[in-house]
Formats: C-alpha cells, structure tokens, sequence
C-alpha cells in the first residue's frame, strides 16, 4: 500500500508536490530477495575478504599442523585422509559462520534487514548461499595444498568426490547459520557458536569423512557406502527445512 | 500444593525404589555369563529410557512454547532438559562401571553408548546457551530452537553412530538380544521409580525456574525507573 | 484507512511488562511525537510498529494489516539509531539492495533519485567507510525514503544530526505529510522535532500517560507536558 515514488527535482522551498502516477505494485519475490541478500554478502566478503583471508590461513596451517603431528605412510594416509579434510573444513567454516550474521550489526544492518518486505526464510537462505559458495572456495582451495603435503593425488575421482564436499558443505552450511542467528548478540559468540554447531554436525561430518577418505585416494565408492550417501542427504533435507521453519523465531523478537 | 505433591511424590519413589533394590540385589539370581554386575543393567538400560523420554518432552515444550510464547513451558523444557542430562550422565557412568568390571576398559566406543556422549554435550551446550543469554523471553526463544534442532539430530546421530560402530566391531557391554522374560520385568519394573524420580527432579526444577523469574522481573522494575 | 493502529499492546520482558496497555491511532497525514523519558518504551514501541518485535499481548495494525506481514512491511520506512548501511558497499549499491529488497521497478532509478535529493550524487561510487558523518546520515535518510513509505518511523533522528541533515530531514518530512504520509517519531521534547509534530503521545513507565494534539503550549514551554503527566520525580534518568 506504499504511495509511489514522484519524480522531482531537488529540494526547494516552497514547492508544492506535483501529482502521483499511477501505483505500481512491489516486486516481492522470494528468489529475487535471496539471490538479493546472497550477492551482497558476496561482495561485502570479496571486497575486505576478512573471513576468506582467515579462514584460507587457519585451514593451512592446521593442515601443516596435522602434517607434523602425523608423518603419516600411504596406508595411514588412506585411513586418516577424510577425517583430517573435514576436520580442517569445519574449523575454517567456523570462521565464515560466525562472520556471516556478525557482519550485519555494525550500524544496526541486521534491523534493517528483518524490517524490509522479505521473509526470514529469503533472509537465512540468501545468507547460507553465500557462506556455502565461500565455504566450497576455501575447501577447492585446501584439496591441492592437502594432495601437495600428503603427496595424494585427489583428481582421480573428481565428480564424486566434488558431490561429496557439496553435500557435506551444504549441512554444515545450513546448520552454521542458523547458529550464527542464533548466536549473534551474545558476548561470547566465537565460543558458543563451534560448541553448539560441531555435536550436532557429528552425522554429517561423520558421513563426509567416510565417504571422502575412499575418494580422495582415488578409489571408488563401494556400495556399502551408499547408506552414508543417503544419511547425508537425509541430514541436509531435514535440517534444511527446520531451518527454513524455525528462522523467524530466531530473529524476530 | 506442589510441595505436597513433590513429598508424596518423593516418599512413594523412595519406597519403590527399596523395594526393588531389595529384589535385585538379594533375590534375583546372578547371570550366566557375566556374574553380580550384570544387575547394574536395571539401572543402566531405563535411566537411558528416562533421558530419552526428558528430551523428547523438552522438545514438545519447546514447541509449545514457539507456538503460545507462555513462558511456563520455557521453564518445563528447560527443567526436562536438565533431568534428562542427570539421567544421561547416569547412564554412561553405569556404562563404563560396567564396562570396566567385564572389559578392564572404561570406555569402548559402544555404539550406545557413545550415541548417547554426543546427545549428552548437545544438551550441554542447549544449558550453556541458556547461562549465556539474560533476558527471559529472549533465552526462551532461542534454547526453544536449539531443543528443536537437537532432537532431530537424536536418531540420526543414533543411525550414524551404529553404523559406523559396525564397521569396527568390539566388545559390546551386553549382546541386547536374549534375556530371560524375569529380566525384562524386572526391567520395566525399576523403570517406574526411575521415571518418578524425574519427575521430582522437574517439578523442583521448574519452581526453580520460575522464581527466578519471578526475581528477575522485580529486579527489572526497580532498576526500571 | 488508519495508518496506525495500536490496540492493548502490552510488552514483557520475562515476567515484566516494559509496555503496558498501550493503545492509540494516528491518522492519516498526522506527526506523532512519541515523547517519554529513557526506558519508558518509546524505542520498545517503534521496533514493533517497524515489525522488528511482536507484542506480548494486543495487536498492532500498519495500513489495516499486521505490523509484521510481508506486504504491511513494503509500506514502512525506518530511521533507527544505526545508520542501516554496509560499509563496505558504496553509497550507490547500498540504496540499490535496499531498492531490491523492497521490490522495486525501477532500482537503479530509484538509488539514484534519491543521491540527487540528498546531495550525494557525487560520492555515488565512494564506499560508506570513507564518508564524513554527516554524509552517512543523508544516506541513511535516503535509504528510509527510498522506497516511498506510506508509514515512517524514526527513533530519535533529531539527535545525532548535524544541520545540513537535520534541514533536509525537516524538509523532506514536511513534503511527506503533505503528501498525506504519516509519520510516528521518538524525540527527547527537541523543539526540532515538536515543531513537526501535529500530535503528541506521552510514555511514563511503559504506560501511555496522554495522548492528543500537539498544542502551541508544549512548544514554548519543552517541559510543559512531563510536568502535566510526567512523573513527580524531576531527575532525567
């Protein structure tokens, strides 16, 4: 029910308003307010880059790290390869989590946000599709430093291997934001936000890890692995659609 | 009136509880293949029923509170969440007392057992956010969330965890198959103190919650103004 | 119909009742001065008419429907204590999103018509972290106005102003009640804003104390009201 926009020159004394054009109703639409929202938390991030930054240089160096601890053979490798990818994934995903609804209290954005014409749903969906595409460039990012370091040459079974990550990134994604919401005005939100993500993550980074350490060696998956496919599917759909319901109670007083 | 309730409460569960103490430790025979600690399974098996059955009610408050925004199911999820901790932990310290006696080892990742570890430091973290968060209805509606989504997780951390245990397998506390029609009784038998037992805990937990309330809303009006 | 519509709205924080009872309308065209002192709820208030919060009790209507429907909120401009601006966008993009957001035609234009009124056509490009204050508090004003709200709702805009701003503020509020818009602030008695003000509603402890016409009275004298309906106490807190 807004009164349209008039055209008029700039501010001066004295002027009486012109009369208003006819009204044209809002474009209101859902996938045009979260591709909205998805592409400017992408540009924010691209241009300052803070969480991508951090989250390139944790991951390194917890994978120099794991290198150090372990000098592990070509069998040990085998075994310990996916657990030690998505432990490296979940620590440098906590960075861009806790980032992504942080941004938005400077200057009071996150109201601003919540008040527009969009729903909450549009909101977190917009913001999960961009922490997923900055969570997927840090992880195509370790793969050839983690296949340098272990001397694993991880390209054999490329396109699983890529369907794996992106199942797997997407429940840590979707799980991750909505605790950063959840998470965002607490004084200790570094802390709280890792401690309550990571147990409940346990299914889905289970999953990853034992369908990622066959993988990344450049073995096929065998069937007996089909039941982790599906219990990642199954945690990304059920979460996925918690979290679309349960949104606006998180940020809506 | 609630006080009365809670000690008649209270009494009957002491009494139950003797009472079956007094059954399993002086007149059921020992086991088989494992001897006097197989009779700590009268606790260990219904105190994890009983944690269940705690988040699962947190988790229907939980509901209820999103939907009505009346804070005394915040204070009932709340209270359920806790007792289920207290009960959790008691199963896992049953757990590995009895894993220590039959194995010599105190933990074996026990496919159970370790389900219920990570259930456990879920639920931790759901009190922890409470702890962090001062405002009532705020805290409300956030710990309502997480018992939500910690729910969802119980049976695919379940699924996730059994599978994954079958890939490695070990000793395994007690087989979960067989057992002797007396023993199940006896079972769902102790399970009934055990479950009027929380629900002592929760009513006085509840109270507990709500004083604080009660305390924090008068603190609120005079520093108010 | 009313624009604003505030019917037995009670607010409570756990058991205590920040907003009790409060119930009035502002009518179309009208100036609303929510006048109170600190804590007595006037920020409490404007969140839920901006569809930030809900109400624990009661209902707040913007335009006939919920304050916070989807299609209720397209009619609402809000103008907080926060700026509500990226920094690290330009002045350009930032009104652009907010144009998306709120479903524009025409985004583009939009951003850009409202740079030429509020003078900031020229730093167009230049990002909001290297902006002086006063050029920050422009765009904030353009990004409430963006989208030609029906309903506008400041929190204390008069405050942290400086003059360039709190005149184009003036002006650009009294071209929109002209054009028939409405609009509810919160003020600290500042003449700037009682000035503007064709009504006036008093907050004391989260109740409503007086609510009616904003007379020549209560611009002479700033006090007049809180003595009239205030509190007995005299400490501003």
């Amino acid at each position: 029910m807004a009164v349209p926009a008039v055209r008029r020159a700039p501010i001066r004394d004295g002027m009486s308003p012109p009369a208003k054009p006819p009204m044209k109703p809002p474009r209101l639409s859902f996938f045009r307010q979260t591709f909205t929202v998805a592409w400017k938390d992408l540009r924010s991030e691209l241009r300052t880059k803070e969480a991508l930054n951090a989250s390139f240089a944790f991951a390194l160096v917890i994978l120099l790290l794991f290198s150090i601890a372990f000098e592990p053979t070509e069998d040990e490798t085998r075994q310990i390869s996916g657990g030690l990818l998505w432990l490296v994934f979940a620590f440098a995903g906590a960075l861009i989590l806790n980032r992504s609804f942080a941004r938005e209290l400077a200057n009071d954005c996150l109201d601003a946000l919540i008040a527009a014409p969009m729903s909450g749903a549009a909101l977190f969906l917009g913001k999960t599709l961009a922490n997923f595409v900055l969570l997927s460039a840090v992880e195509f990012v370790c793969l050839p430093v983690f296949g340098v370091l272990y001397n694993v040459r991880w390209t054999q079974q490329f396109w699983p291997l890529a369907g794996v990550i992106a199942l797997g990134t997407w429940g840590l994604t979707v799980v991750g934001t909505v605790f950063s919401a959840l998470t965002v005005n607490l004084r200790l939100r570094e802390l709280m936000l890792p401690m309550l993500v990571y147990p409940i993550l346990i299914p889905c980074l289970l999953a990853a890890m034992q369908l990622t350490a066959p993988l990344v060696m450049g073995e096929p998956l065998t069937a007996e692995l089909a039941q982790w496919i599906r219990l990642l599917v199954v945690f990304d759909v059920i979460f996925s659609a918690l979290a679309l319901a349960l949104i606006e109670s998180v940020m809506v007083r | 009136m609630r006080d009365k309730t809670i000690l008649v409460l209270s009494w009957f569960t002491a009494l139950l509880l003797a009472g079956n103490l007094a059954i399993i430790l002086l007149v059921l025979p020992d086991e088989a293949s494992q001897g006097p600690i197989f009779r700590i399974i009268f606790f260990h098996v219904p105190v994890a029923w009983t944690a269940f059955v705690c988040f699962f009610a947190a988790m229907i408050s939980s509901i209820a509170y999103l939907a009505g925004k009346n804070l005394k199911y915040d204070s009932f999820a709340a209270a359920a969440t806790e007792v289920g901790l207290a009960f959790g932990a008691a199963n896992l310290l049953t757990g590995m007392i009895w894993g220590r006696i039959i194995w010599g080892i105190w933990w074996t990742w026990d496919a159970r057992l370790t389900s219920m570890l990570v259930g456990w430091i879920i639920y931790a973290g759901y009190v922890m956010l409470r702890r962090a968060i001062e405002e009532p209805t705020e805290r409300a509606r956030m710990s309502a969330v997480v018992s939500i989504l910690a729910f969802a997780d119980v049976p695919i951390i379940f699924f996730s965890i059994k599978w994954w245990r079958t890939q490695h397998p070990q000793p395994v506390v007690y087989g979960g198959g067989f057992m002797a029609p007396g023993y199940w009784y006896m079972l769902f038998l102790n399970w009934i103190p055990i479950l009027l037992l929380a629900v002592v805990l929760l009513l006085i937990r509840m109270r507990q919650e709500q004083t604080g309330r009660e305390i924090d809303a008068l603190r609120r009006e005079v520093h108010a103004f | 119909m009313t624009p604003v519509e505030i019917a037995g709205v009670w607010k409570f924080y756990g058991d205590f009742p920040a907003l009790r009872d409060i119930s009035f309308n502002v009518e179309p065209g009208a100036t609303m001065a929510l006048l109170g002192r600190n804590g007595a709820g006037k920020t409490t208030l404007l969140r839920m008419l901006a569809g930030l919060s809900r109400p624990g009790r009661g209902t707040i209507r913007i335009c006939g429907t919920d304050a916070r429907d989807r299609a209720t909120r397209h009619s609402i401009g809000i103008l907080g204590h926060g700026i509500s601006l990226y920094e690290e966008l330009s002045a350009l993009e930032n009104l652009r999103l907010f144009a998306r957001l709120y479903g524009l035609e025409d985004p583009d234009g939009a951003a850009s018509e409202w740079l030429e009124r509020t003078g900031l056509e020229k730093v167009r490009d230049g990002l909001v972290r290297e902006f002086s204050r006063g050029m920050r508090q422009r765009l904030a004003v353009a990004r409430a106005f963006l989208h030609s709200p029906s309903v506008l709702l400041l929190d204390e805009p008069f405050t942290a102003l400086d003059d360039r701003a709190i005149a184009l503020l003036q002006s650009l509020l009294r071209d929109a009640t002209a054009e028939g818009r409405t609009v509810v602030l919160s003020t600290h008695q500042l003449r700037e804003a009682l000035d503007l003000a064709t009504h006036v509603a008093l907050l004391v402890r989260g109740r409503l104390a007086y609510t009616g016409k904003r007379t020549g009275e209560m611009l002479e004298d700033t006090g007049w009201l809180y003595r009239q309906y205030g509190e007995p106490q005299s400490v501003t807190a």
